[in-house]
């Protein structure tokens, strides 16, 4: 009895609830042992279990969280990608936090036998004149830097935005893309019994143990620094390499990264997928320190491991490209026929937990029945400032200097985005960023986007915004958007404010899914993000691929000669009712409410075909979506980026100019293709509206009622953040 | 003639031995692979050192990397059969760090990582490696965070000095961007010539280099045994 309570009391202590302690009780038919409560502790945490998510992502998709990624086929090649969270880490230790985050979702890719072939990341901070957040936003910018860059796969995209709700709790969500031949993927389903389960990699230390119950809970802001891994990037290369030659192997039969629970979950879910069982051996673990004990060699989380499912009498193949690559290796296990997770001491030694594997693996479920907080209907209800009384020019100086605005130059020039000589539209210079696939005309385009205030204002309908923005990035350079994966950046799922905007972000992410035929194919959740005892905005990130046909055709937002006209493509006239969200009203105006603009479906996809039918005619010299900032923070961009001024009307408003209404692009063509746009235009019904001409940067940006000067503008676009960081 | 060789040499850690395999191949090399752990005479017309974190960068950029076996086998051809070496970026690091090109590469000014397309101008264009070069100033991208050039005591010749930037991205003495040892056969520069191949990439000046490297080896000058 007196044992009962103390196990109770562990598995509390771990983050276990009462009622899930009963319920493993139960299933079991007896108490789990100290050490098979570590086990549970970590496999039913909300990152590894999906307790709170797991209802609501099986809408999505039934294999969701199948495989380590999901993929789409392009010829016969897999594209393979997925998008994870690193905030809780980076909170607290941001360089270590970032790197290791950059280290797992390669591992991810790597475990489907793709090589890594891109690295995108959606970053969210606080104020960064914030001596404590500019100190985790340089740490986390370098920790990707140095990491990033030494395993040689370029970064080659992202965002970065600033709001004061990231100030303790940062978002950072990188998203890896890698490339396989598409005979060649790997699974991680374990194919029979009596296969051997190899090691291979860093040996397992006390670093990173409970991250995955550390990832499940809010910052206590004491006592959370343990649970941040440490990177190594030279193992990591290695790694890939040396992952890569094993899965050419004969005998190899799946793959699986060591992620959150490290050696407990990749060996669980290895097998229990292939509807087995297994037995690990610990004395076999490689160890970097004698005292660690047998629960923490089960848990840690230590960086650059994978697992491999091996046909015995081919390990010493495995063994030999281990050692030309310096990595460990070791036979830690075994396939077994009977459904149990086997834990022993050694070969033959003692047993230290004997599980039904389905028990341990199969988290319960949680859900709710949520009813619309109030909070939605008021903020929908506030009604928008009236601008009166600015100064255009000061309206649009402080715009393009704010940082979520300004030019993230300073951050990617951090970045090798150029290794691998595959990217073909850089950072900086066009919606999305563009990968060859050499010796062919193909490539793929790539993007992640979020935007928190219209998922906060929002959820459905933010949500699908910024879906089908990631999709018009994508199609602004040519590209045909394929799928999704998405990372959910919520706060704690048991409020019942966040769990009704998680239910409503997931149908925003299935309508937009559906609607534009790119299905999600892998994803992450990460709940408990909080700022000052409530939660974070709703963040979803959303990253894309799309097609690229013919590299030939690709375009980029750069205006590229003096006299080519510009236009407004899609929805030409501003709905004024419904610009909330406006990143306009939060800066000039300090207000966040009102209606946002929902996209319409129907016209979106006839847009976006028109938009890539213009670019594979070859009739447009230029195309950049409008989206945060309004008409004007667009066109002045591309003006920025080519140097090129603008002389034209844009309309007399403020709303007009900055307000943020969905379904429009800015195109420029050379006056001989007028005609022919215009008449494409007819013939597919799509309104258009001319802005102007594109004129020398001397003459600057006229929009009629005001000119400004493109170089002080291009100054303080291109310094904001430097300047800052820099101070 | 046969089809000229050329080996890039790959240590744990090179990141840009594929980048420089794909380039070489472009420019009409029969190209290989060596991996570092190789003591054995290199029968091929150019070694190219790629970029990278050899070792991961870690003690000091390139002072691992000295230690393989290959550095033994390139010094031999290097100073017995005067053969070609290009090392780009990490690969000029290692070439510093094992004493056959001068100087060091150290942290740069700003103490990050650049990743950028500078503008290089050419100093000598009577190298093996430069001597088709058609234009003065050349637009490469660099990507390093070691790449300040630094000599303690300037033993360089003024036409030793090959490539300098036209403006110095990294705080390098002299705005020296690429440095050629005293018998002409081994180039170091931190610009990635590699990555500049193709008109698919949108620049073609690091065939520039290739070129002139193929000219020099197809005039009767080649260094092959």
């Amino acid at each position: 009895m007196a044992n009962q309570l103390k196990i109770r009391e562990l598995a509390l202590a771990l983050g276990l609830s009462n009622s899930e302690y009963e319920s493993i009780v139960e299933k079991l038919n007896r108490e789990p042992n100290e050490f098979e409560t570590y086990l549970f502790s970590a496999q039913w945490s909300e990152h590894c279990g999906y307790k709170h998510s797991k209802h609501y992502l099986k809408k999505i998709n039934e294999s969701y969280e199948s495989e380590n990624a999901g993929y789409v086929e392009i010829g016969n090649k897999a594209v393979v990608f997925k998008v994870e969270s690193h905030n809780h880490p980076c909170a607290v230790e941001p360089y270590q936090g970032a790197a290791t985050g950059i280290g797992g979702i390669v591992r991810d890719i790597l475990a489907m036998g793709a090589r890594p072939i891109a690295l995108l990341d959606s970053l969210k901070f606080g104020d960064i004149n914030q001596p404590k957040v500019k100190n985790i936003f340089e740490g986390v910018v370098s920790g990707i830097s140095d990491y990033g860059n030494s395993i040689g796969v370029p970064t080659v995209a992202g965002e970065t935005s600033f709001n004061e709700i990231y100030s303790t709790n940062p978002l950072v969500n990188v998203m890896c893309v890698g490339v396989a031949e598409k005979n060649y993927l790997v699974s991680s389903h374990a194919d029979g019994p009596n296969k051997l389960i190899v090691y291979i990699g860093s040996k397992t230390g006390r670093d990173g143990i409970h991250g995955a119950s550390f990832a499940s809970k809010e910052l206590s802001g004491k006592d959370d620094r343990p649970s941040v891994q440490v990177g190594d990037p030279f193992t990591e290369k290695n790694l890939i390499e040396a992952t890569l030659e094993i899965l050419k192997l004969k005998g190899v039969k799946a793959c699986q990264d060591m992620g959150a629970a490290g050696v407990l979950s990749s060996t669980s879910e290895m097998a229990s997928k292939g509807g087995l069982g297994c037995e690990i051996y610990l004395d076999k673990v490689p160890k970097r320190q004698k005292d660690i004990k047998p629960w923490e060699i089960m848990l840690s989380e230590s960086q650059e491991r994978m697992v491999f499912l091996v046909e015995p009498g081919f390990e010493q193949e495995v063994k030999k490209v281990c050692e030309k690559y310096m990595v460990d290796f070791s036979v830690i296990g075994k396939t077994i026929e009977k459904k149990h997770y086997v834990v022993k001491k050694e070969e033959n030694g003692d047993i230290l937990a004997d599980l039904p594997i389905d028990v341990l693996v199969d988290a319960p479920e949680y859900y709710r029945n949520n009813s619309t907080p109030t909070s939605f209907i008021i903020n929908r209800a506030k009604k928008f400032p009236k601008c009166k009384g600015h100064d255009l020019k000061d309206i649009l100086k402080k715009i393009i200097q704010n940082h979520n605005v300004a030019s993230k130059k300073w951050i990617f020039q951090q970045y090798d985005y150029k290794v691998g000589t595959n990217t073909l539209l850089i950072p900086g210079i066009a919606d999305s960023s563009v990968l060859w696939f050499k010796k062919t005309k193909k490539a793929i385009a790539v993007t992640i986007d979020s935007n928190e205030l219209y998922t906060y204002l929002n959820p459905l309908e933010g949500t699908k915004n910024v879906v089908y923005e990631a999709a018009r990035n994508l199609v602004s350079v040519g590209a045909v958007p394929l799928a999704i994966t998405d990372n959910l950046n919520f706060g704690h799922p048991d409020d019942s404010e966040v769990s009704w905007q998680f239910e409503q972000s997931i149908n925003g992410l299935i309508e937009a899914s559906k609607e534009l035929s790119t299905p999600v194919v892998s994803g992450n959740v990460s709940f408990y993000n909080s700022y000052k005892d409530s939660s974070i905005y709703p963040t979803p990130v959303i990253g894309m691929v799309g097609e690229v046909k013919d590299i030939s055709k690709l375009t980029n937002l750069k205006f590229k000669n003096v006299g080519d006209f510009v236009y407004l493509v899609g929805k030409t006239d501003i709905n004024v009712e419904r610009i909330g969200g406006s990143i306009y009203l939060k800066i000039i105006e300090d207000f966040i409410g009102g209606e946002i603009d929902p996209v319409n479906p129907i016209f979106e996809k006839s847009l976006q075909n028109f938009i890539l039918d213009l670019i594979n005619k070859s009739v447009v010299n230029c195309v950049h979506d409008v989206s945060k900032g309004g008409l004007l923070v667009s066109l002045v961009e591309s003006c920025i980026v080519s140097s090129l001024g603008f002389n034209g009307e844009l309309g007399n408003s403020v709303e007009e100019l900055f307000g943020e209404n969905q379904g429009r692009f800015i195109i420029s063509l050379s006056k001989d293709n007028d005609d022919l746009f215009q008449k494409m235009s007819n013939k597919a019904g799509i309104i258009f509206k001319k802005l102007g001409e594109v004129k020398h940067q001397d003459d600057g940006i006229n929009i009629g009622s005001t000119t400004f000067d493109l170089k002080k503008l291009t100054k303080l676009y291109f310094e904001s953040i430097s300047k800052t960081v820099e101070e | 003639m046969d089809k000229l060789t050329a080996g890039v040499v790959v240590f744990p850690g090179s990141n840009c031995d594929r980048d420089a395999y794909f380039a070489l191949e472009e420019n009409g090399f029969k190209t290989r692979y060596i991996w570092h752990d190789f003591d054995q005479a290199l029968n091929y017309d150019l070694i190219f050192i790629p970029g990278g974190f050899s070792y991961g960068d870690y003690l000091r950029v390139g002072a691992l990397a000295r230690f393989s076996p290959v550095m033994k086998s390139v010094e031999k051809y290097v100073l017995q059969k005067r053969g070609l070496v290009i090392g780009v970026c990490n690969g000029f690091q290692i070439l510093t760090e094992v004493g056959i090109l001068p100087g060091v590469l150290t942290v740069n000014s700003s103490q990050r990582f650049i990743c950028e397309d500078v503008e290089i101008k050419v100093n000598n264009f009577e190298t093996p490696f430069t001597n088709n070069i058609d234009k003065k100033v050349l637009n490469l991208p660099i990507a390093h965070k070691e790449g300040r050039y630094i000599i303690r005591e300037n033993t360089l010749e003024p036409s030793q000095i090959v490539i300098k930037y036209v403006e110095n991205p990294n705080g390098s003495f002299e705005d020296i961007a690429g440095i050629i040892n005293k018998d002409l056969n081994v180039f170091g520069l931190m610009p990635h010539p590699e990555r500049a191949c193709s008109k698919v990439l949108g620049n073609e000046d690091g065939n520039l280099i290739f070129q002139s490297i193929r000219r020099y080896l197809s005039s009767g000058q080649s260094v092959k045994n």
